[in-house]
């Protein structure tokens, strides 16, 4: 792949996920009953950072857990190797609350469907929201995000790396061009 | 975001499971922490994942069995795969159709994988040869029975925990001392496995796994029923007393003595086998403090353990046929998702 442009640096990064912890009180009027959810592997430290900054700027530290789509992954059966299966880890009851999935990237929308089913699962919460980094457009279902650090319009050819401390060692976000 | 995350060294791909010999100890590691993450399916409140949606398990089972069986029924059906049955018993076997034509007959029904038991060894091998679905070994003859030795390790690594540790981001509960090689999270332990070895399947697969990963086993039992060609393979070794076997073991094992195999009187007496190889408190007291006793099952109670050791809290044979799901699950995942 050939890198591009970068996006985002760790400042505006930052800025994005602080203005997300504050859009997400604000639409749930406060932060009882909220949860974050992570969806493995970069959605769970987003889901970390705002959990922390609810904390900050309410009071209160809402739960936050580790999703792992996998085995609700509706293309199992195209992928030329096995998808590594992770634990999820959600320790709190999930009825009832209001949840902030999180992830990296928006693109097709199929790793939010698989969300959605994995979460409903663990029990009926009040109303699941839906949180990115980037919305890269190209969606093949119906389902868009509530809350967006950043558009970014991409050809089918680019791809985009959100890049955090706590997987990859930085902070950015990057565009990068399919070989 | 897609795009899938893989990671070919910690997640190999297999076409079948009919022994360890195609399968390395990370390949093993790799697994048993998959089915952590299986384990944790089967205690949510709806018990079941569409991982395995549109395939088709068929179980061929030519012997009988009852934990097995169930056992992957319910691993493929957590998984939300079809399962269609089949017992030799009540097929056209017993009109004289060939296992062939049976194979080619259930083929056309879209299975993609077979979960086989036959009483001659070998028969998983050959059906293997006949089909282009995967095929699991439930059981053949006294050869082999991969899946009963990953459920034996999963809940041995439960139980005792383990030196080593999982491979890649797969599996969390494997993580063990630092330093530790985590393809050999049984090394410094060792199994004792104790009664009739040689017509045991159980015991030939625990042997295979148990030693790949590290450990050390040592087999007891009257001599007709314990070859000695045993104790030339590495790592495992013929130890003649009950007591010396058990000493400073971390998991005991009792077999069944099968002696609907047995086509010559291989022991002197019943009697006399349950005075000198039944596993009893006694006996256990010299194991390692902490020691598990383990049974593949059927259990013929009082033969080759004593009750209240089987009932008691060294016993983990109940957590065996629980693990068995989440384990059996794991393989089935392992060999039906993803393109090989």
């Amino acid at each position: 792949m050939t890198f591009k442009a970068t996006l985002m640096g760790e400042v505006e990064l930052e800025r994005a996920l602080k203005r997300i912890a504050h859009e997400v009180v604000e639409r749930n009027k406060g932060a009882e009953r909220i949860a974050l959810v992570g969806i493995h592997t970069r959605g769970v430290p987003i889901a970390e950072r705002l959990s922390a900054y609810i904390a900050e700027y309410e009071g209160v530290t809402p739960p936050f857990g580790k999703l792992d789509i996998t085995l609700y992954r509706d293309d199992l059966t195209e992928i030329a190797l096995q998808p590594i299966v992770r634990k999820t880890e959600v320790d709190f009851d999930v009825h009832g609350m209001r949840i902030v999935l999180c992830d990296d990237v928006l693109f097709t929308g199929r790793t939010a469907r698989a969300a959605l089913d994995a979460l409903i699962d663990m029990g009926r919460p009040a109303a699941i929201q839906y949180a990115v980094v980037v919305d890269r457009g190209h969606r093949e279902l119906p389902i868009r995000a509530d809350y967006v650090g950043k558009n970014v319009p991409t050809s089918s050819s680019e791809v985009v790396q959100v890049k955090l401390a706590e997987v990859d060692g930085v902070n950015a976000v990057e565009l990068w061009e399919r070989a | 975001m897609t795009g899938a995350t893989t990671d070919p060294a910690a997640l190999p791909r297999h076409r079948h499971l009919l022994d360890f010999a195609a399968w390395s100890a990370a390949d093993v590691v790799a697994l048993l922490g998959r089915a952590d993450v299986m384990a944790q399916v089967l205690t949510r409140t709806i018990k079941k994942v569409p991982a395995l949606q549109g395939f088709t398990v068929a179980t061929l089972f030519f012997e009988d069995s009852t934990r097995t069986r169930l056992s992957f029924e319910r691993a493929a059906r957590a998984q939300s795969a079809d399962v269609i049955g089949f017992a030799a018993g009540s097929s056209s076997l017993k009109k004289g159709e060939s296992l062939r034509d049976t194979l080619r007959t259930v083929d056309q029904l879209q299975v993609d994988l077979y979960v086989v038991r036959h009483p001659a060894g070998g028969a998983p091998y050959q059906l293997a040869r006949w089909t282009d679905a995967a095929i699991v070994n439930a059981g053949d003859g006294r050869r082999a029975h991969p899946t009963q030795a990953l459920l034996d390790a999963y809940t041995m690594l439960k139980r005792f925990g383990a030196s080593g540790g999982g491979k890649g981001a797969e599996g969390t509960g494997r993580r063990g001392a630092e330093g530790a090689d985590p393809e050999r999270p049984f090394a410094g332990k060792r199994l004792t496995i104790v009664g009739d070895i040689d017509h045991s399947r159980v015991a030939r697969s625990n042997i295979e796994l148990f030693t790949k990963l590290g450990g050390e086993v040592a087999l007891c039992g009257p001599a007709t029923l314990v070859p000695a060609e045993f104790g030339e393979v590495p790592g495992v070794h013929v130890v003649a007393r009950l007591e010396e076997a058990v000493e400073g073991a971390h998991a005991v094992m009792g077999l069944r003595l099968q002696q609907e195999r047995m086509s010559a009187g291989l022991l002197p007496s019943l009697s006399e086998y349950v005075a000198r190889y039944q596993l009893t408190e006694k006996v256990m007291r010299l194991a390692c403090e902490g020691a598990i006793l383990m049974h593949p099952g059927p259990l013929i109670r009082d033969v080759e353990i004593d009750s209240a050791l089987a009932d008691g809290p060294r016993s983990v044979i109940e957590e065996q046929v629980a693990n068995g799901v989440p384990v059996r699950m794991a393989v089935l995942y392992t060999l039906l998702v993803g393109k090989g």
